[in-house]
């Protein structure tokens, strides 16, 4: 098990020099560049974050397979996890299919028509399947956790079927990653544009894997306890 | 069928119905080498054959291509390479065609001397830890059938129909494109299609 390096009392800005792939978790907790010297318990006072829900994320993006304890989920809070799931989807939305949507167009701009078609069309696939899995978490299990929480009576329904239905979406990703990578047409595409969308594809994809890790090892065992423990009452 | 290593000894699986070929290898490899042990023998690859292959680990496999029917004859390298990692040997006859030969690692004749037979053993052996991925990337032709197919839509049962092979067999050859392209979706595979002009556009107007 990995020791706590990361830790309430370290400075922000040290932390992400450990891993700079945190600079595109911060706008998602809302924590703007500019915070000096200051460290993370006091940033995350400041911006009303829960730190270990900060630091527990961080660790997520930062060491493969990384499995958070029991007594690291008690500390975190569930609502501070949804809200950053749910910024992160906004973010995924809003920002990644819309630019990566344009890289591929500037990538395919020399290619044939049909070409040009046929790519446009399987991304098109993509962001729908995208659209409809993050859809599906904002609808039915957000608003299960939620209510859970609130102490309100819920509808027939359980963490263990979200489990079940978690589909994944990093298929799609994956081939276009391959396609990329490998078939499109030789010569063709502008070679620094294409190295982007590649490396654009694969940072994406990293983000994607890291952020159903935290739905998979910390959103749903957290709220499978919740579960258990208000059976016990 | 045990999975234990005797010593260094290479152990050999044998896929015959014939009893007779069967017992033969296993006594020349008594009589000639020290370095092969049988450690098991199956008449064909039923289901559960295929799925003890599956899970047994083998350094080589001699296998007679009678045990497919005509259509899978000339796949049988790579289905029998999606249940085990191993050497795949075939054994010859007289109706194997050069493409057929060729997806091995390696074939000898029943007629051969068993020294010839022993030295082949050994140089496969030997070849594939000079080069751990000894299978190819290539598409075969049959694969790129297939691929078109999936393209365009069919279901594995449609494509088992039109080329009357079984619905096991389609799937075998789904899993080596998706490992060989390394594209898994069915839309990732149609614009594979489309890119390398196996399908026109035409086909989805």
């Amino acid at each position: 098990m990995i020791k706590d390096v990361l830790s309430p009392s370290m400075k922000l800005a040290d932390l992400i020099d450990i891993n700079y792939r945190l600079i595109g978790i911060l706008p998602r907790f809302g924590i703007p560049l500019g915070f000096g010297d200051s460290t993370v318990e006091s940033i995350c006072g400041i911006h009303n974050i829960n730190a270990h829900t900060f630091l527990l994320i961080c660790n997520i993006y930062t060491y493969d397979n990384y499995v958070p304890t029991r007594e690291h989920m008690e500390k975190a809070d569930m609502r501070g996890i949804m809200r950053y799931l749910h910024n992160s989807h906004s973010y995924y939305l809003d920002y990644e299919m819309v630019t990566l949507g344009e890289s591929i167009d500037k990538v395919t701009a020399s290619c044939d028509d049909r070409q040009k078609d046929i790519i446009k069309r399987f991304f098109a696939e993509y962001k729908e399947e995208v659209i409809s899995h993050f859809e599906y978490e904002e609808q039915t299990l957000f608003p299960y956790i939620e209510s859970m929480l609130s102490g309100k009576r819920r509808k027939n329904y359980s963490i263990g079927r979200f489990e079940k239905n978690h589909s994944n979406i990093d298929e799609k990703l994956n081939d276009l990653k391959n396609i990329v990578m490998k078939y499109l047409p030789a010569g063709k595409c502008d070679a620094i544009l294409c190295s982007y969308l590649l490396i654009h594809i694969y940072s994406l994809e990293q983000d994607l894997d890291r952020h159903t890790s935290i739905e998979n090892n910390v959103l749903v065992p957290m709220a499978a306890l919740y579960e258990e423990h208000e059976k016990g009452k | 069928m045990k999975n234990m290593k005797r010593e260094n000894k290479k152990s050999l699986l044998l896929i015959t119905p014939s009893r007779i070929i069967a017992k033969g290898i296993e006594s020349l490899v008594s009589d000639y080498s020290g370095e092969f042990y049988i450690s098991g023998i199956l008449s064909d690859l039923s289901r559960a054959n295929a799925s003890m292959l599956k899970n047994t680990g083998t350094d080589i496999i001699i296998i007679d291509p009678v045990i497919f029917d005509f259509h899978d004859r000339e796949n049988g390298r790579s289905i029998v390479g999606e249940l085990s990692e191993a050497t795949v040997i075939a054994l010859e006859n007289s109706s194997m065609g050069e493409e057929c030969r060729k997806q091995y690692d390696d074939t000898f004749n029943i007629y051969d001397h068993p020294s010839a037979i022993i030295r082949k053993l050994r140089n496969v052996t030997r070849s594939v830890h000079e080069s751990p991925a000894a299978d190819s990337h290539e598409l075969s032709a049959r694969e790129k059938e297939i691929l078109v197919c999936v393209a365009k839509g069919m279901l594995n049962k449609e494509i088992a129909n039109l080329y009357k092979i079984s619905v096991y067999t389609v799937i075998s050859h789904r899993k080596n494109i998706s490992r060989k392209t390394g594209i898994k979706t069915v839309a990732g595979l149609t614009v594979y299609a489309m890119l390398n002009n196996l399908v026109d556009s035409n086909t989805f107007e």
